[in-house]
């Protein structure tokens, strides 16, 4: 079957629009498909909407690179890599149909596999992005290494949009496991994190691990061989790998409950005392998702002492959905901000307020 | 063309008064080590780059993060320049003193402050060496992957300064792909913590904006470093090629059939020689190139991989291929290319290591190019090659006595840097771009992509203290020595007069 991806350059209709925006000062609000409108804080401004600027600039599977436009929906260009046998590694999530490039970028949401092989920005090398002087730039390239200038490709992944527009973005993608096998092992949540530390120690294949409340989800991928071999050393029963799709786009059971739903990000042999709520410990104890009434401020605490944040993933159930910043660092962001995007023009509020 | 600090295009320092300066800086901290005199300054006039030196106004070596603190509050109140120093290794000129800015030498901060291995991780102060890290985290089967080839002297601190890399980066990462968490002190003395000990932190990535900054927007007063576990085991196959071409492709196939070696080195003929001759590590010399690659992890994967790579190069038209029989012959196909510097250092006096990565299917064109231009200039370069990513270690072989010729090097140099770039590549892949690479930016950026950069440095360091003169070229250099990238057709820096 073969792929096909819309390609249009829209670039200069982008600047048109950051061209008026600048001129009448008024903000944009810079959409992909819309499906992670609900994360940061809301905020009004003239839609922008990438999805016009689309398609795969260029592709060459062995130099493990790809650049695309914005606007491309991700599933378009998952597709694109699937046919020869590579992928994004850091298995972003999609949150519905529609999400595009651009915004899987801007977000910096990665999946199930990020603690063993990176998150968004460790796999951006370059992208070209409209500026708040109405300027398309080019940073980074197409290349593993390259340390000429500052490294501004990696600052816009998860910059909620606020630094800047993009319009293109260079990956490192990489090729499929050749092998991998989904195991469940019943165990209580305790014991799974005693197992954690212990697993990582090792050179052990394990490329997801999800304690999902009742038991252990583990995902093996490397050669047929050490996946074999790891299957065999730490017993339970193989099951569908349906359940790393269905954990990273929250359409697990666990994800209905109604409770406001939190994401927090703990150092990996952390405790955390979360408050009460029910929760699923994704990322080989990294990551927990809660679900609870407690109060930000209580759950910010107890993340913060585990080494970590907390932020918010329903809409309007904290003040400031984004874990607080220590006021000098908020500082230096502001003044970031000001630096790269002097008229406030880009998505304003959205990451934090008078940011 | 001479790079140490021209005030003229560079930008205007402030007139700083020694003796005002120590007396400041010793009121405040009267067990601070400051270094003044000519003969004790010396020894940090240059760094790895020893082509060009100049003596700093003073060195200061603190021990504790207060001091450095101190250092910073008076010399930010006082508009005194100040340049970081780790262990002098770098080789782009990164560390290069000014006449007028106090040298801040962090090499003291040698402590491994936390070493955890449940969690992974290991604190540490600035200026503990790379390897001493690995060497730690040794007897819990965990190291620290980046390695670059001068992993026993390097800092950490210039590590991450450096976003150094090494002959692991294809598969595990460079510096920012295994740093967490680092504490900073802004030129203005204020501490801020970037990173954290989980596996990310709220707000935008500073991070990774700091990581290969070049001592530009902090000074860096700890890092937290990623540890993993080490491979099981580590084979290496070494093969031989009629043409660099045929070498070239060869890497191609390996990753186009899904495989991520841990190491992927290439020689061209010139290098084989060299490093045959210094380390006798039994290299074929008639080839014209050789493939290093290595293949680590589990027993059973690294014995399907090498089964799988040695059909590829079979495929791809190796001369000859050999599998290391056991570790000693393994470390001895890897110290040919370690000593590979040394080894051409061997057959001229003098050697300039350039450093520029291109897409690796440039790498035929690239190497016909350099090819062209050693002709040209007269000079013989050794290529040296970390394949996987593309990038490339030109060494341009002279004579620094003979008049005219360091000059000749550097220019072949920078033409061949032009070259990277022309072909969608960069100026510099791991040893930044310092001092030495100051002029090529002026090739790979336009002048409102160099605008942005100065206003990410305005946002911590407002008055350029940190380090000026480095990484970041000011318009005026551009435009004063013409290698301004003209772009879309249109005349770079309109705005700017005609010299
Ligand atoms: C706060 C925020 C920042 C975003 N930043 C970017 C971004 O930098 N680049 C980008 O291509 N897409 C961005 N998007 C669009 C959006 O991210 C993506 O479209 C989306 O995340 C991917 O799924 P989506 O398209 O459905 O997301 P959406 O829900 O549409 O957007 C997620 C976030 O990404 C922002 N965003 C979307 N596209 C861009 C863009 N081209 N440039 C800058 N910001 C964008 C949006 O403003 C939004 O903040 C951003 C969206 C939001 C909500
Ligand atoms: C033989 C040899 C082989 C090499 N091989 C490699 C290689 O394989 N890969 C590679 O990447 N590099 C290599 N290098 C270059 C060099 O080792 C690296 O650039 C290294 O990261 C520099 O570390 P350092 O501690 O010596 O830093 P220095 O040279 O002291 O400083 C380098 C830069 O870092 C800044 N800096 C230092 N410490 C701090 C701090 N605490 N806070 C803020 N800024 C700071 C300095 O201002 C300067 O800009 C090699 C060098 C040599 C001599």
């Amino acid at each position: 079957m073969n792929i096909e991806v819309r390609d249009a350059d829209r670039s200069e209709d982008l600047l048109a629009q950051v061209y008026t925006a600048l001129a009448t000062n008024t903000p944009v609000l810079i959409q992909g498909g819309g499906t992670k409108s609900f994360y940061g804080r809301a905020t009004s401004g003239a839609l922008l909407d990438t999805r016009a600027h689309r398609g795969i600039v260029s592709y060459d599977p062995t130099e493990l690179v790809v650049t695309v436009r914005a606007g491309t929906p991700l599933a378009e260009l998952e597709a694109v890599l699937d046919q020869s046998g590579q992928m994004l590694a850091f298995e972003p999530p999609y949150f519905g149909e529609g999400a595009t490039v651009g915004g899987m970028v801007a977000a910096g949401l990665s999946g199930p596999r990020r603690p063993w092989v990176g998150s968004v920005r460790d796999f951006v090398l370059g992208c070209r992005v409209i500026t708040g002087n109405g300027k398309h730039l080019r940073f980074g390239g197409e290349v593993m290494k390259n340390v000429a200038g500052y490294d501004v490709s990696r600052l816009m992944a998860g910059s909620l949009g606020s630094l800047g527009l993009l319009t293109e973005v260079s990956f490192k993608v990489l090729p499929k496991p050749r092998s991998s096998l989904t195991l469940r092992l019943e165990m209580d949540v305790d014991t799974a994190l005693v197992r954690f530390a212990e697993w990582g120690q090792q050179p052990l294949p394990i490329t997801a691990a999800c304690h999902d409340g009742e038991g252990l989800m583990l995902r093996l991928e490397g050669g047929e061989g050490s996946v074999k071999a790891a299957r065999e050393h730490l017993g339970g029963e193989e099951v569908s790998a349906a359940f790393w799709g269905a954990l990273r786009e929250q359409t697990l059971d666990f994800f209905s409950n109604p409770a406001p739903l939190w994401r927090i990000s703990v150092a990996n042999d952390s405790r955390p005392r979360l408050p009460e709520g029910a929760q699923l410990v994704d990322w080989g104890g990294a990551q927990r998702w809660l679900k609870t009434d407690a109060a930000a401020a209580t759950l910010r605490g107890a993340a913060a002492a585990a080494g970590g944040h907390a932020c918010c993933f329903t809409p309007g159930a904290a003040e400031s959905p984004l874990h607080p910043l220590p006021e000098v660092l908020m500082r230096y962001h502001r003044r970031l901000k000001e630096q790269l995007d002097p008229q406030g023009i880009f998505n304003p509020g959205r990451m934090y307020d008078g940011l | 063309m001479n790079i140490l600090y021209n005030e003229e295009i560079d930008g205007p320092l402030s007139k700083v008064d020694r003796a005002d300066l120590f007396a400041d800086l010793r009121q405040a901290m009267p067990d601070l080590l400051i270094l003044h005199r000519e003969e004790d300054l010396r020894p940090y006039e240059c760094d790895g780059l020893a082509a060009y030196r100049t003596v700093p106004l003073l060195a200061v070596l603190p021990e504790r993060v207060e001091q450095v603190e101190s250092i910073l509050r008076i010399c930010h109140a006082r508009r005194v320049p100040v340049v970081a120093r780790g262990a002098g290794t770098g080789l782009s000129g990164g560390a290069l003193p000014l006449a007028q800015g106090v040298l801040l030498v962090m090499a003291r901060f040698n402590r491994i402050l936390e070493l955890n291995p449940k969690g992974r991780y290991a604190r540490v102060q600035p200026g503990v060496r790379n390897l001493a890290i690995s060497q730690a985290a040794a007897p819990y089967e965990l190291y620290y992957a980046p390695d670059p080839s001068s992993q026993i002297a390097c800092s950490i601190g210039g590590n991450v300064a450096e976003n150094a890399g090494g002959v692991h980066c294809l598969k595990y990462g460079l510096t920012v792909h295994n740093v967490m968490k680092i504490e900073v002190l802004t030129m203005e003395g204020e501490r801020i913590t970037l990173g954290a000990d989980a596996l990310d932190a709220p707000g935008f990535d500073l991070l990774a904006l700091f990581t290969g900054s070049e001592g530009m927007l902090g000074i860096v007063t700890e890092v937290t470093v990623k540890l993993l576990p080490k491979p099981r085991v580590a084979r290496v196959l070494m093969a031989s090629f009629d043409s660099v071409e045929a070498a070239g492709k060869a890497v191609a196939d390996i990753i186009g059939a899904g495989i991520i070696p841990g190491g992927l080195e290439m020689m061209d003929k010139l290098a084989i020689q060299a490093a045959e001759d210094f380390i006798h590590a039994g290299y074929p010399v008639a080839a014209e190139a050789i493939l290093l690659c290595e293949l680590d992890g589990v027993e059973l994967d690294v014995a399907e991989d090498i089964e799988r790579v040695r059909a590829v190069l079979d495929e791809a038209g190796a001369t000859a291929v050999s599998l290391a029989r056991d570790e000693a012959e393994r470390a001895l196909f890897w110290a040919g290319r370690k000593n590979a510097f040394p080894a051409v250092g061997r057959m001229s006096p003098d050697y300039y290591c350039m450093d520029g990565t291109i897409p690796r299917r440039h790498l035929p064109k690239v190497l016909r190019g350099t090819a062209e231009l050693s002709e040209q200039y007269g000079l013989r370069v050794a290529n040296v090659f970390h394949a996987g990513d593309g990038n490339m270690h030109p060494l341009i072989l002279f004579d620094a006595n003979e008049p005219g010729a360091l000059e000749r090097a550097e220019e072949l140099g920078g033409k061949i840097l032009e070259l990277c770039v022309a072909v969608g590549g960069t100026i510099t892949g791991e040893h930044g771009v310092g001092r030495e690479k100051i002029n090529q930016m002026c090739v790979q950026f336009n002048v409102d992509e160099l605008s942005f950069f100065h206003a990410v440095k305005a946002a911590f360091d407002e008055h350029a203290l940190l380090n000026p003169g480095k990484n970041i070229p000011t318009l005026r250099r551009c435009a004063e020595n013409g290698a301004m990238r003209v772009h879309q057709g249109k005349m770079p820096f309109p705005e700017l007069e005609r010299f």
